[in-house]
C-alpha cells in the first residue's frame, strides 16, 4: 500500500522569473509559457501581475496555485481598501503576507507549489523592494533574484551586471541585461519560450509590457558539421 | 402611539392584533431621527451624501464615517444607529467576498441587495433579537450599469433613481424629484447633493454636521469618497445658494 | 474539443470510454449540458467528471433562479475550476467549458488537471489531443465561419481517433449559439479519412 501523502505535485507550470534593482526602481521578467509536463500547453499566460498600485509579482511553478494566490491577494487588497484608514499594502507587506502564506501551507504538508519574485515600492516611506518567496516559505531580499533555471543560468549574469551598480544602472541597461538573460534561458531551458514580458516599477508607477518575442541567433550553426570534435 | 402599553410592542416575534410588528416600526423611528442620507442614481454612476451630525466638538474630524465600502464596487450609506450600520457593512463585506470566492466575479447589485435584505429580515423574526435600526442605501455599478437600492429595517428593499432617508427626507425627496437624474453626471449631481443636505440641515435643533459624499463611477467601477477639491467646491456652492435664498426672503 | 467562431461555439468529442484496454462504451456522449447554452467536454475519469458536471449543473440552476438570467460561461467555468482545484488531490478531470452568453458571446475555457483556468479561442483535451496539437495549430484560423469551424473540429477529432487507441467510435458535435443547441452526429463508418499508411 502506498503511504498517505498530502503533498501535491505541480501540473501546469511556469518556468523562471527574473528580478533586478536598477537606478529608477525594479524590473521583472518572465516568459508567457504554461507547460503541461514537456508539452508547451498555454503560450499566452501572463505570469507577471500587478498587486495594487505599487507592487508586481512574478510567479514560477504551478499555475493553478498562482491563480489561487492571485485571488487571495485580491481579497486582502479589497479588505485593506474597505477600511479606508489611509493605509495601503506595499511590496514589503505583500512579500511578508506571501511568506507567511507559503510557510503556513508547507507546515500543513500541502504547499502552494510556487517560487515568486515580489518587486515594488517598499512601503509608505517610499524606497524600492525586491524579494523572493518559495513553496517552503523561504524569504529573502536581494538586488538580483532569479527562480527556477534562472537561478543557475541568469543569476550569475545578473549579479555581474547589477551588484554595486544598483544606483547607476539605467533603464535601458537593465532591460538589456534582462532580455539577454531571457534569451540565454530560451536557449538552455527546455520549458521556456521566446515570448516574454517585462515589468517596471519606477517613479512613473508600475507597468507590465505586452508580450513580445525575443530575437534569437542561430546563423552560426549553419557551418557546423559532425559531432563538433576538433580531431 | 396608542399601541404603547398594550404589550404587543415588546418583541419582534409577536404581532399586534391588527397584524403589525411594532418593534420593526420602532426601528424605523431610529432611522427617522437620524441625520439625512441621500442617494442619486445618475447616468454615469451613483452619488451618496450624508449629513453626519457631530455629537461633540471633541471628536476627531472625519471620524465615525456613515458611508462605507463593502467591496470595490459597492458603497453603503446609512441613516440610523451607527453601530448597527457597522454590523451590516461587515455582513455586506462577507457576502460580497463569498460571491467572489464562488464565482470569481464581483457580486451584482440585486444579489447583494437581496442577501442583505434577507439578513435584515431575519432580525424581525425572533424574540431574542432586535431589528436593525438602520435604513441602508446601496450604491453599486455592475455589468448592467449603475444601480441603487434602499433596504429598510423590515428587510424590504426597492431599487431607486433617487432616495432620501433620515430627518430631512421629505424636503430632500421633493428636491430630488426636481432633478433630471437620468441626464446628469455624478460630477453635476454632487453639487445638488451638497445643496440638498445643507438645505435640509436644521441648525437650530442640530448644531454641527459634516457633509460626507462618495460616488461610484461607471468608468472606474470603484466606490470612493468624492475628491476633496470637488467636494469642497460643491459645499461652497451649497452654502452660497442658501445665503442667496435667505437674501430673497 | 471546443472551437469558438463568430456567432457561437462548436464542441465535439469521440465516443470511446475504456477500462484499461476494454471499450466499456463505444457510443458515449461526452458532451454534457450544464445549462441551456453552456456545455462541457469531459476527459479523464468518467466517474469524477460526471460527478463534477452534475454539481456544476446544480449550481447553475441555482444561479439562474437567484439571478434571474442565464449563467455566463465564465461563471460556469469558474465553478468547474473551484471544484477541480479544491479537490485536485482526489480528482482526475480535464474539462473544457464552452457556450454562449449575453455578455461575452461565444467563449471557451479549459481546466486542465491541476485546476487552473485558461480562456482560449479553441481548446483540445483528453488522451487523443496530444496527437493533434500540430494539426490544430496549423489548421486553426481566426474568424472562421460556422461551417469552417465544424470541418476543423470534425477533422481534428477524426485524426485523434485514428492515432489514439483510447479514442474512437463516433464523432458527436454540438453547435451552441444564442438561438440554442444543434447536435451533429458522424457515424464511425463515415468519419473523415486521411493518409492511412
Amino acid at each position: 500500500m502506498e503511504p498517505a501523502t498530502r503533498t501535491q505535485n505541480p501540473v501546469v507550470t511556469g518556468t523562471s522569473v527574473l528580478g533586478i534593482k536598477y537606478k529608477d526602481g525594479i524590473m521583472l521578467a518572465a516568459d508567457t509559457l504554461a507547460s503541461y509536463g514537456s508539452l508547451a500547453r498555454f503560450r499566452d499566460v501572463e505570469r507577471l501581475i500587478k498587486v495594487g498600485n505599487t507592487t508586481i509579482i512574478g510567479a514560477s511553478g504551478d499555475i493553478s496555485d498562482f491563480q489561487y494566490i492571485t485571488h487571495l491577494l485580491e481579497k486582502i487588497l479589497i479588505k485593506e481598501s474597505n477600511t479606508e484608514d489611509g493605509h495601503q499594502l506595499y511590496a514589503r507587506h505583500i512579500h511578508e503576507y506571501l511568506g507567511r502564506l507559503m510557510y503556513g501551507r508547507r507546515s500543513k504538508h500541502n504547499p502552494l507549489w510556487n517560487s515568486m519574485v515580489v518587486g515594488g515600492i517598499r512601503d509608505g516611506e517610499g524606497g524600492t523592494f525586491l524579494g523572493f518567496v518559495d513553496l517552503q516559505g523561504t524569504t529573502y531580499e536581494a538586488p538580483t533574484i532569479a527562480t527556477g533555471y534562472g537561478a543557475y543560468i541568469a543569476q550569475p549574469i545578473l549579479r555581474k551586471a547589477v551588484e554595486g551598480r544598483e544606483d547607476t544602472l539605467t533603464e535601458e541597461e537593465a532591460e538589456k541585461v534582462l532580455e539577454d538573460c531571457m534569451r540565454v534561458l530560451f536557449y538552455r531551458d527546455a520549458r521556456s519560450i521566446n515570448k516574454i514580458q517585462i515589468a517596471k516599477v519606477n517613479a512613473s508607477g508600475i507597468s507590465i509590457s505586452d508580450p513580445r518575442f525575443l530575437d534569437t541567433e542561430w546563423a552560426f550553426a549553419e557551418g557546423i558539421r559532425g559531432y563538433g570534435a576538433t580531431d | 402611539m396608542t399601541s404603547i402599553g398594550t404589550g404587543y410592542d415588546l418583541s419582534a416575534s409577536t404581532y399586534s392584533p391588527d397584524g403589525r410588528i411594532f418593534q420593526v416600526e420602532y426601528a424605523s423611528k431610529a432611522v427617522e431621527n437620524s441625520g439625512t442620507c441621500l442617494g442619486f442614481r445618475c447616468k454615469d454612476g451613483v452619488v451618496l451624501a450624508v449629513e453626519k451630525l457631530v455629537q461633540s466638538k471633541l471628536l476627531v474630524p472625519g471620524s465615525n464615517k456613515r458611508i462605507a465600502t463593502a467591496d470595490r464596487h459597492i458603497g453603503i450609506a446609512t441613516a440610523g444607529l451607527l453601530a448597527d450600520t457597522r454590523h451590516l457593512v461587515n455582513r455586506a463585506r462577507e457576502e460580497a467576498q463569498s460571491y467572489r470566492d464562488l464565482y470569481r466575479a464581483p457580486i451584482p447589485a440585486k444579489m447583494i441587495a437581496d442577501r442583505l435584505g434577507q439578513y435584515v429580515q431575519a432580525y424581525t423574526l425572533y424574540s431574542s433579537v432586535r431589528p436593525f435600526g438602520v435604513s441602508t442605501i446601496l450604491a453599486t455599478v455592475d455589468k448592467t450599469g449603475p444601480q441603487m437600492y434602499m433596504i429598510e429595517p423590515s428587510g424590504i428593499y426597492y431599487g431607486f433613481y433617487g432616495c432620501a432617508i433620515g430627518k430631512g427626507r421629505q424636503v430632500a425627496k421633493t428636491e430630488i424629484e426636481k432633478l433630471k437624474l437620468a441626464e446628469m453626471t455624478c460630477r453635476e449631481v454632487v453639487k445638488d447633493a451638497a445643496r440638498i443636505i445643507h438645505l435640509v440641515h436644521d441648525d437650530v435643533k442640530d448644531k454641527d454636521f459634516e457633509l460626507e459624499m462618495s460616488w461610484i463611477l461607471d468608468s472606474t467601477m470603484t466606490h470612493e469618497f468624492v475628491p476633496k477639491d470637488v467636494a469642497d467646491e460643491a459645499e461652497q456652492l451649497a452654502k452660497a445658494s442658501l445665503n442667496d435664498d435667505m437674501d430673497e426672503d | 474539443m471546443a472551437v469558438q467562431y463568430a456567432d457561437g461555439v462548436i464542441i465535439g468529442a469521440d465516443s470511446r470510454t475504456t477500462t484499461g484496454s476494454y471499450i466499456a462504451n463505444r457510443v458515449t456522449d461526452k458532451l454534457t449540458k450544464v445549462h441551456d447554452l453552456v456545455f462541457c467536454c469531459r476527459s479523464g475519469s468518467a466517474a469524477d467528471t460526471q460527478a463534477v458536471a452534475d454539481m456544476v449543473h446544480y449550481y447553475l440552476q441555482l444561479y439562474a433562479v437567484q439571478e434571474g438570467e442565464r449563467p455566463p460561461v465564465k461563471i460556469a467555468a469558474n465553478l468547474f475550476r473551484e471544484l477541480c482545484y479544491t479537490n485536485k488531490d482526489g480528482l482526475s478531470a480535464g474539462i473544457i467549458v464552452a457556450g454562449w452568453d449575453q455578455y461575452e458571446g461565444p467563449s471557451v475555457y479549459t481546466i486542465p488537471l491541476g485546476g487552473s483556468i485558461h480562456k482560449q479561442p479553441f481548446s483540445i483535451g483528453g488522451s487523443g489531443s496530444t496527437y493533434i496539437y500540430g494539426y490544430c495549430d496549423a489548421a486553426y484560423k481566426e474568424g472562421m465561419t460556422r461551417d469552417e469551424a465544424i470541418t476543423f473540429t470534425k477533422n481534428s477529432i477524426a485524426l485523434a481517433m485514428s492515432r489514439d487507441g483510447s479514442s474512437g467510435g463516433v464523432i458527436r458535435l454540438a453547435i451552441i449559439d444564442k438561438t440554442g443547441v444543434e447536435r451533429i452526429f458522424v457515424p464511425g463508418n463515415q468519419l473523415p479519412r486521411f493518409w492511412e499508411g
